[in-house]
C-alpha cells in the first residue's frame, strides 16, 4: 500500500508537475488564509491580520519549496535539472564538447574494435570442452617442430598413456561432381579419433569408428553444417546418401553441429578417414612428414609429463622400423607438446599483442587529452563555480553537477565509440591477414560492449573528478578574484604533466609505426626473382576423370595452355605445381651423385610445363631452360636455382651433374637425372626469406601427377581483366576443371606480407591519431596559458620586450614540454620496440634514422602547435591590456 | 530572558498529527491550531514541517487526503486517519509513553 502510494504520488509529480505544484501552492495558500482569518476574528485590521499571518507562517515561497523538496521524485527532478544544465553548458562551448566526444569516441571505438578482434584469438578459450587439455604435437628437430608422419603417430597412439585421444590430420581438397557443376571443396583426411580428441560429435549420424579408418576401408564422409545446408538443402535424411568425390563414391555418415568451429582448418567442409597402410611400406606416404597431430590430455596429465613420456619412446621407435626412419630422415629427436590455442595463434600473437598495446596507448592518450580539455574548461569556469558556491551550492552538489556533465560527455562519446567499434570490426575483419585464425569469431559481442561501456564510464568519472576537485578545493574568494583574469594560474603544473605524457605516448606509437614502415618499405624493394607485373595466376584442378596414360593427361594440359595462349592480350602461359609467395609449400629431398649417400636436405619442387621460366621472366644463369623436348621418354632434366648451385657446387660447374630427387632417393638403382640449367633465385615462402633451395622439373617427367596446378599467364595489358576469357579457354579444352584462387601475382606478393602490412596500417593510423591528439593538447595548454597571461605579456612588452622576445617566451615553454616528453618517450619507445621486433625486417629496433625522424616530426608538429598561441601573445597590445585593468 | 522553546520535540510531530486526526478529519491549519491549543501553546507548529509531514504520512498510507469545502466554504485538503494510521498511532503512543515515563523516572531519581 505505502509503496504503491510512494510510486503513484511520485509519478504524478513527475508527469503532472504543474497540477502537483498547484496542489501544494493551494494548500499553503489555504493555510495562510485560515491564519489571516483567525487573526481577523481576534479583531485585527485586514492589513495587520495578513502581516501577522505571514510572520507566523514564514515566507510562502520557502514553505512551498520545503514541501516540494520531499520525495524520491525530487532526486530525479534535480538530476534531470543537472542534466539539462549540463547539456546547456556543453552546447555553450561546442568546440570543446565536439572535441571531447570525438576523442572519446575514437579512443573507445578503436580499443573496442581491436579488443573484439583480439579477444577470440588470444584470450577466449577454444570452443571445445576442456580446451586446456587440447595439445598440438610436433616432431622435434633442432629447436623447431615439424610435421609428423603416420608411422610415428601409430607408434605413439599405441604406447602413450597421457592422452584420452590422439589424432592426425592432413588437408584434402576433393572435387565434388555429380551435382550441377564441379566444385572443389576444402576438407581434411583425419584419423578416426579426430572428433573424439576435439570432443565434438556429429549432430546427425555418427562419428568415425576404428573400422572406417582401415587401409582400403569404406569411403565414408562427414559433412560440415555449412556444406550440408548448401549442397543438400539441410535434408535431415542425408545420412546414407552417396556423393562423388574425386570420381569415387563416398557414403555420408554424419553432419557436424552448426556451431562447430574447426580451428585447425576453418574452411573445411568435409572429413574422411585417413586410411593409411598400417604395414608401413618404406616407400609409402606413411613415412611422409605431412601430418599434424592433435591430442587430448587425460584429466590430470600435464603437457610436460606427456612430452617426457613420448621422448622416452624415441629409441623404441628407431628400433621398431629402422628402414622406414632411414628413408624419412631419421626418427624425431623428441617431441614438442604445445597447447592447441597457443599453437594456432603463435604466428599472429606478436602482431596482435603489439596492436593491442598500440590501441591501449591511443586510449590512454585520448583519456589524457580529454582530461586536459576538461581541466582547461574547469579553469575557465572557476568564476562560475565560485559564484554558485557563494549562492549556497554545497561542495557535494558542485561535484555532482560536474560528474553529471562528464558522464553525459562519456555517454555521448561512448555511443559514438560503439558506432566506430562496429565499423572498425568490419574493417578489421576485411583487412585481416589471411593466416589470422578464428576470423569468423570476430564480432562486437556482449563482453566487448560491457568492456567499452565500463571504460567509458571509468573515463567519465576519472576526468570528471579532476576539475571537480580543482573547483571545490579552491578558495572561493580567490576563485572569484581570479575570474577577472588577473593572475596566472598555478594549475599549469597538472596540464603540463598531461602534455608531457601525451608527447611521450605518441612518440612510442610513432617510433613503432616508423620501424614497421621502414621494414615494409625495405621488403617491397626486394625483387621476388621474377617479374610480378602483368601476371595473372589461378589454380586449376584436375576433374578427377581417370586418364588412360600420363601422355593423355599431359596432352590435355598442353591443349589448355595452347587455348590460353590464343586469348587476345595473352603473351605467354604455363603451368606449375606451386606458385611463389602464394602460401604453397612443397619440398622434396635431393641427393647429388657427388655427395654419395648424403642428402642435400629438402628443396622446393616445381613441376612445370614448357615456357614457365619465360612466362615468369625468371632469368637463366647457366645452361638451358626446360622445354617441350623434356618429355616422359627422354632422360630426366633438372634446373636448379642459383643459391642451391652455389651452396652445393661452389665454383664448380653444376651443369651435367647427376642427382636423385623425391621418391628416387629410395631407389638408387633408378636412372640419374641431370642438371641442365641454373636459374635465378625466386622467393617462395616470403619476401623476407632468401636463398631457399629449389629445383625445377618438367611436369611430364615427374613420376606422380600433380592434381592441382597453378596457371600463370603473362598479359600485355591489364592482367585481371583477362580472367573470364582465360577461364573459358581452359574449359574449351577440358570442361570439368574447377578453377579457384584467381589472383594477380602482384596481389599475391602484397598478400604474402599481409601481417606486416596489417600491423603497419594499424600502427600508422594510431600514430597519426596520437600525434594529432598530442598537438591539440599542446595547443590547448599554451593558448590557455597565453590568454591567462595576457596582462603579464602586456606588461612585458610595455617594458620593452620585443615581439621576438614574446614569441620565444611562449615557444620555449611549449618546446620544453615537448622536449621532456620526447626524452621520456624515447626510453619507453626503446622498451616498447621489443614487442614488435618479430615484425621487423632488415631494420634494427634501434634504427637511429627512424628515431631521429620521429623526434624531428614531433618537434615540427609541436612547434606548429606552439606557433599559433605564441603569435597571438606577440600581438598583444600593451596599451589595451593595461587599460583593461 | 530567552523566549520559551516552542519547537515540536524532534520525532514527535508524526505522533501529534496522528493523535489530532484520531479525533476526526481536519485540514492542515486546523491540525496545527489544534496541536497548539491542546498543548496550551507549548508547541508552535511550523507550516513547512507540518505540510511535509502530512505528505509523508499520506504516502506511508496512514492518512487519506481529499479536497473538500470547509464550513466557511473555502476549498481545503482534509486529512483522515486510515486503519493503518490508527494502528501506527497506538504503536507510537505506547512507545512514547514508555520512553517518557523512563525519562521522568530518571529525572525524579534523587542522589
Amino acid at each position: 500500500m505505502s509503496l504503491w502510494r510512494q510510486l503513484t504520488r511520485g509519478l504524478r509529480v513527475l508527469t503532472k508537475g504543474a497540477a502537483a505544484d498547484q496542489d501544494v501552492a493551494d494548500e499553503v495558500q489555504h493555510y495562510l488564509d485560515e491564519a489571516t482569518a483567525a487573526h481577523l476574528a481576534r479583531g485585527l485590521s485586514p492589513e495587520d491580520a495578513r502581516r501577522a499571518a505571514r510572520l507566523e507562517c514564514g515566507n510562502a515561497t520557502v514553505v512551498r519549496e520545503q514541501v516540494r523538496s520531499y520525495g524520491w521524485e525530487n532526486l530525479i527532478g534535480t538530476s534531470l535539472a543537472d542534466l539539462r544544465y549540463a547539456g546547456r553548458q556543453l552546447r555553450k562551448s561546442p568546440g570543446i564538447t565536439a572535441a571531447v566526444i570525438l576523442i572519446l569516441g575514437l579512443g573507445v571505438g578503436a580499443s573496442t574494435s581491436i579488443f573484439s578482434a583480439v579477444n577470440p584469438i588470444l584470450f577466449e578459450p577454444l570452443p571445445y570442452p576442456h580446451p586446456d587439455r587440447l595439445t598440438m604435437i610436433w616432431d622435434k628437430r633442432g629447436d623447431s617442430g615439424r610435421l609428423t608422419n603416420f608411422a610415428t603417430y601409430r607408434a605413439l597412439a599405441e604406447r602413450s598413456r597421457s592422452f584420452d585421444a590422439l589424432a592426425v590430420v592432413k588437408s584434402w581438397q576433393p572435387t565434388m561432381t555429380g551435382h550441377a557443376e564441379p566444385e572443389r571443396l576444402e576438407g581434411q583426411r583425419v584419423s578416426a579419433g579426430y572428433f573424439r580428441a576435439l570432443a565434438v560429435w556429429p549432430a546427425i549420424g555418427r562419428d568415425f569408428q576404428q573400422a572406417d579408418d582401415q587401409f582400403h576401408g569404406p569411403n565414408v564422409v562427414i559433412l560440415s553444417d555449412r556444406a550440408w545446408r548448401r549442397r543438400f538443402g539441410g535434408d535431415p535424411a542425408v545420412v546414407g546418401r552417396q556423393v562423388t568425390l574425386d570420381d569415387a563414391g563416398f557414403t555420408v555418415v554424419g553432419v557436424m553441429p552448426r556451431g562447430f568451429e574447426n580451428v585447425l582448418a576453418p574452411d573445411a567442409d568435409l572429413w574422411a578417414p585417413l586410411q593409411y597402410n598400417p604395414s608401413l611400406p618404406t616407400d609409402g606416404r606413411e613415412w611422409g612428414h605431412h601430418l599434424r597431430m592433435v591430442g587430448r590430455l587425460r584429466p590430470g596429465a600435464s603437457r610436460d609429463r606427456a612430452r617426457n613420456e613420448m621422448d622416452a619412446m624415441v629409441p623404441d621407435l628407431a628400433r621398431m622400423s629402422p628402414a622406414g626412419y632411414a628413408v624419412s630422415g631419421g626418427p624425431p629427436e623428441g617431441f614438442l607438446v604445445d597447447s592447441l590455442q597457443a599453437d594456432i595463434t603463435a604466428d599472429v600473437r606478436p602482431a596482435l599483442v603489439a596492436v593491442l598495446g598500440a590501441v591501449m596507448l591511443v586510449l590512454v592518450i585520448a583519456c589524457v587529452n580529454v582530461t586536459n580539455l576538461l581541466v582547461a574548461r574547469g579553469v575557465q569556469r572557476r568564476g562560475e563555480f565560485a559564484m554558485r558556491a557563494a549562492l549556497g551550492a554545497g561542495r557535494s552538489r558542485l561535484i555532482r553537477q560536474l560528474l553529471t556533465e562528464s558522464l553525459l560527455l562519456a555517454a555521448l562519446g561512448g555511443a559514438l565509440g560503439l558506432a566506430i567499434a562496429d565499423a572498425g570490426v568490419r574493417v578489421l575483419a576485411a583487412l585481416s591477414p589471411p593466416e589470422l585464425p578464428r576470423v569468423g569469431a570476430i564480432a562486437v559481442d556482449a563482453t566487448v560492449f560491457v568492456f567499452a561501456l565500463s571504460i567509458t564510464t571509468l573515463i567519465g568519472l576519472l576526468v570528471g573528478l579532476i576539475p571537480a576537485l580543482h573547483a571545490s578545493r579552491s578558495n572561493l574568494q580567490a576563485g572569484m578574484r581570479e575570474s577577472s583574469h588577473r593572475t596566472a594560474g598555478r594549475h599549469q603544473w597538472t596540464r603540463g604533466a598531461l602534455v608531457v605524457a601525451e608527447v611521450a605516448l605518441s612518440l612510442i606509437l610513432l617510433v613503432s609505426a616508423g620501424l614497421l614502415f621502414h621494414s615494409v618499405q625495405r621488403l617491397f624493394v626486394i625483387s621476388p626473382g621474377f617479374d610480378a607485373s602483368h601476371l595473372l595466376t589461378m589454380q586449376v584442378q584436375e576433374s578427377g576423370r581417370p586418364f588412360e596414360t600420363p601422355v593423355a593427361r599431359y596432352r590435355l594440359l598442353e591443349q589448355a595452355v595452347e587455348a590460353v595462349r590464343h586469348v587476345p592480350g595473352v603473351e605467354d602461359a604455363a603451368f606449375t605445381s606451386q606458385l611463389p609467395l602464394s602460401g604453397d609449400f612443397d619440398t622434396y629431398g635431393v641427393r647429388f651423385e657427388k655427395d654419395g649417400n648424403a642428402d642435400s636436405g629438402p628443396a622446393f619442387r616445381y613441376a612445370v610445363t614448357a615456357g614457365y621460366f619465360e612466362t615468369m621472366r625468371i632469368p637463366l644463369r647457366r645452361g638451358r631452360l626446360l622445354d617441350q623436348h623434356d618429355a616422359a621418354t627422354t632422360p630426366a632434366a633438372i634446373v636448379i636455382n642459383e643459391s642451391f648451385a652455389t651452396r652445393v657446387f661452389h665454383d664448380q660447374d653444376p651443369i651435367g651433374q647427376r642427382l636423385h630427387v623425391g621418391s628416387d632417393l629410395l631407389h638408387p638403382e633408378r636412372p640419374w637425372a641431370t642438371v641442365v640449367g641454373v636459374v635465378g633465385d625466386v622467393k617462395q615462402s616470403s619476401l623476407a626469406v632468401g636463398e631457399e633451395d629449389a629445383f625445377y622439373v618438367s611436369a611430364t617427367q615427374w613420376p606422380f601427377p600433380d592434381r592441382l596446378l597453378s596457371l600463370v599467364v603473362r598479359a600485355r595489358g591489364n592482367a585481371a581483366a583477362l580472367a573470364p576469357a582465360i577461364r573459358t579457354a581452359i574449359w574449351s579444352a577440358d570442361k570439368d576443371r574447377p578453377i579457384v584462387r584467381v589472383a594477380t601475382m602482384e596481389r599475391l606478393v602484397a598478400a604474402s606480407e599481409a601481417r606486416r602490412r596489417f600491423a603497419l596500417v594499424v600502427f600508422a593510423t594510431f600514430a597519426l591519431v596520437g600525434l594529432v591528439l598530442a598537438a591539440t593538447g599542446l595547443y590547448g595548454v599554451l593558448s590557455g596559458n597565453v590568454s591567462e597571461r595576457t596582462r603579464e605579456i602586456g606588461v612585458r612588452s610595455a617594458l620593452g620586450a620585443s615581439r621576438g622576445d614574446i614569441l620565444a617566451l611562449v615557444i620555449r615553454q611549449g618546446l620544453a614540454l615537448t622536449g621532456l616528453g620526447v626524452v621520456l618517450g624515447l626510453g619507453a619507445a626503446v622498451a616498447a620496440s621489443g614487442a614488435i621486433v618479430t615484425l621487423l625486417f632488415a631494420t634494427s629496433r634501434l634504427d637511429p634514422l627512424t628515431y631521429a625522424g620521429v623526434v624531428a616530426l614531433l618537434m615540427a608538429v609541436s612547434g606548429l602547435a606552439c606557433w599559433v598561441p605564441a603569435w597571438r601573445a606577440a600581438c598583444v597590445d600593451p596599451s589595451i591590456t593595461l587599460r583593461a585593468e | 530572558m530567552d523566549e520559551p522553546n516552542t519547537d515540536v520535540i524532534q520525532g514527535t510531530l508524526d505522533l501529534l498529527i496522528l493523535k489530532t486526526l484520531s479525533l476526526g478529519p481536519l485540514h492542515a491549519f486546523g491540525i496545527g491550531r489544534r496541536i497548539e491549543q491542546i498543548s496550551g501553546d507549548v508547541f508552535k507548529v511550523n507550516p513547512g514541517s507540518l505540510l511535509t509531514a502530512l505528505q509523508r504520512l499520506e504516502r506511508a498510507g496512514w492518512l487519506d487526503a481529499e479536497w473538500r469545502q470547509t464550513e466557511n466554504s473555502r476549498r481545503a485538503r482534509f486529512y483522515t486517519l486510515t486503519r493503518a494510521g490508527r494502528k501506527r498511532l497506538e504503536a507510537e503512543a505506547a512507545d512514547w509513553t514508555r520512553r517518557a515515563s523512563a525519562i521522568a523516572r530518571v529525572l525524579k531519581a534523587e542522589g
